[in-house]
């Protein structure tokens, strides 16, 4: 039952939410209720799998193969428990983010719902189930995005939903074959009943379709389009939640898929992967370089992130496995607390855009520190959380003789220090155009509180980089050999 | 749309909808039917409504707010589900408190319990849903067709 949890809590929040329609205040106090049980739960699985390894709760009471199997390892774990985090986060601070008008319309009912499709796809061990909660992800997710009905909300919301749903057409048609020539829907059953057909056209074909469905909600290079259409144009609190969790489902179910149900290593879909992931970065570092508005710099940003954590992940070594999923893992915090400080930013200022904005430094120093942190380990510098990924898939990659792919990490990282410097420079550090006066707003308690503990999350996590380094090598030892989680799914091999 | 061919008519074959919904959702317990289909059905009951009478005559007749109507729907699945794992350990699990076992395997009773209770909700959500979308959607017409739109 423990597994369901995370499924359970956000639909029950949401449940409460919508019948609390008539007043903002008791929606607000529910759904951050709401968040801190999924946080709780989150944080007793995470014990849990770290105490005892995988483990998987049969949905009915039908064995696997044949029920819907919840299966929690340590990566399933920590991203649920990252859930847990950037929701509470964001809800805290969407109480004063987000408007009456978007409240009304059902922010909090929609929120919920995306996170108990967040929860599900994470937790599922069966794949037309995963199937099932990304289009519930995909549902909450137009709905938060026209929420404010502005014309260029509708804009971005078509891009995210045409390519979306192109992208989901695809994920079924690639479930659809996997039935129709293995039988078995459940991904460990899967992981047995393939082996040894890696070479068969039918499992190709489908291992392509379901590559492109995550590769495009993942924002990979050519299917980033939609990404900075659309991140840019809802609330803050909407913002932050998509960039540090929904772009993230589609990392996740790479590494999940091209591990357990099919064997990549030595196919066609290898050199894809890999190029695409360094085309991904190149991409995502120049667009984000060549644009003039926070959110829309950071919505590049993530692009070039998830090119770094594909490329460890397609590199395929203990090492740069290890590399890409702490790289996840971080990102997600970085990523809520940079889209949260820039609605802050946006609150002080008044404007997002580069031209408009400015003079934070002067006349607010402490909270210019505080966006600093972040901004500084998405750049990669040391000792934040951002620092250590890089350094492990430079030398995973060193280790493999390709000084290629060492030098476009690099590099990346590189250009990513330039993109957040200009933002700085532009927003922070120049004077305001209305002068010095031009920033009289203050920050209240809920944006402060979840700015000042994401960072300090990041610091955590930079200092205590050893511990990560451990829990990702056991995690990429996982998903390079999944005996334990076939396990923890069908019992002992027999 | 005021046409009193249509409105007689619907009040006439809206009652027999709704039964007719009732009816396909009761039989989906183990034959072709369910809450979804059930649900649509009635949907569509209160969708004639608004055709023939208009609007708010459809919102009175569906007497909650849709939205609710989904909430609750959505309540009952998770109660459904939850109940399972109380009585035997796994989410959803078929739970039948009026159902006795005899010895020689055969069951006799009333086919209701958790598995009910969550198809019931899939009802609600559904009629919910859809009644939620209709009636935001002729709102907007009518607002543009009262600013002085095509």
């Amino acid at each position: 039952m423990l597994l369901f949890w995370p499924v359970v809590i956000p639909f029950f929040t949401a449940v409460l939410t919508l019948l609390a329609w008539r007043s903002p205040e008791i929606q607000r106090g529910l759904s951050l209720m709401g968040a801190f049980a999924l946080l709780a739960s989150a944080l007793a699985i995470f014990s849990h799998t770290l105490n005892y390894g995988p483990v998987a709760a049969q949905a009915g009471g039908w064995d696997a193969p044949f029920g819907i199997t919840m299966v929690a390892d340590a990566l399933s774990a920590t991203m649920v428990l990252l859930v847990g985090v950037v929701a509470t986060a964001v809800i805290l601070f969407s109480f004063s983010d987000v408007t009456r008008e978007e409240e009304h319309f059902g922010y909090h009912p929609l929120t919920h719902a995306l996170l108990a499709g967040l929860g599900g796809a994470f937790l599922t061990g069966d794949i037309f189930n995963m199937y099932v909660w990304f289009e519930v992800m995909l549902i909450a997710s137009f709905g938060l995005l026209v929420i404010g009905g502005q014309p260029n909300q509708i804009a971005g919301a078509i891009k995210y939903v045409g390519l979306n749903l192109i992208a989901t057409v695809a994920f079924i048609a690639g479930v659809g074959l996997l039935y129709g020539t293995a039988g078995t829907v459940n991904m460990s059953d899967l992981h047995n009943v393939l082996n040894g057909r890696e070479g068969d056209s039918v499992v190709t074909a489908s291992a392509a379709f379901l590559l492109f469905a995550f590769a495009s909600k993942a924002a990979l290079f050519p299917l980033f389009f939609w990404l900075p259409a659309s991140y840019h144009t809802p609330s803050f609190s909407t913002s932050a939640m998509f960039s540090a969790l929904v772009t993230k489902v589609g990392v996740y179910a790479l590494f999940r898929v091209f591990s357990l149900v099919y064997d990549i290593e030595g196919s066609i879909l290898e050199p894809i992967l890999l190029w695409g992931a360094v085309l991904t970065m190149a991409f995502g570092v120049f667009g984000a370089l060549s644009q003039s508005s926070v959110r829309r710099v950071l919505g590049y940003t993530i692009i070039g992130s998830i090119g770094m954590m594909i490329l460890g992940f397609a590199v395929g070594s203990r090492l740069a496995v290890a590399a890409g999923v702490f790289y996840l893992f971080q990102d997600v915090l970085v990523k809520a607390a940079l889209f949260l400080s820039a609605g802050a930013t946006a609150r002080l200022t008044g404007s997002e855009l580069f031209a408009r904005s400015g003079g934070v430094w002067r006349s607010r120093p402490f909270f210019a520190v505080v966006l600093l942190i972040p901004a500084l380990s998405l750049a990669g510098v040391p000792p934040l959380s951002g620092f250590w990924p890089k350094l492990m898939l430079v030398q995973a990659t060193l280790e493999q003789g390709s000084w290629f792919l060492a030098f476009a990490t690099l590099a990346t990282g590189f250009f990513m220090l330039f993109a957040v410097a200009r933002v700085w420079s532009a927003v922070i550090w120049s004077a305001h155009p209305d002068g010095d006066r031009a920033i009289t707003r203050t920050l209240d308690g809920p944006t402060w509180a979840p700015l000042v503990s994401l960072t300090l999350l990041v610091i955590f996590i930079g200092l205590n980089a050893g511990n990560f380094v451990d829990l990702t090598l056991t995690i990429a030892d996982q998903i390079i050999d999944p005996t334990a989680y076939l396990t923890a799914v069908l019992g002992e091999p027999k | 749309m005021n046409s009193l061919i249509l409105s007689t008519a619907a009040r006439l074959v809206m009652p027999l909808i709704l039964v007719l919904a009732v009816f396909v959702f009761y039989r989906g317990h183990n034959e072709p039917g369910g809450g979804f289909i059930g649900g649509l059905l009635a949907a569509t009951a209160f969708a004639l409504l608004e055709m023939a009478q208009g609007v708010e005559t459809a919102r009175r007749a569906l007497r909650f707010r849709p939205q609710s109507i989904a909430a609750v729907g959505l309540g009952c699945t998770l109660i459904g589900g939850l109940w399972g794992a109380l009585a035997y350990g796994y989410f959803l699990k078929g739970v039948w408190p009026l159902i006795t076992k005899h010895a020689d395997g055969s069951k006799s009773g009333l086919p209701f319990g958790s598995i009910f209770l969550f198809d019931f909700g899939v009802f609600l959500v559904v009629l919910g849903g859809v009644c939620c979308i209709l009636f935001a959607l002729e709102d907007v017409v009518q607002s543009d067709s009262e600013a002085g739109g095509d």
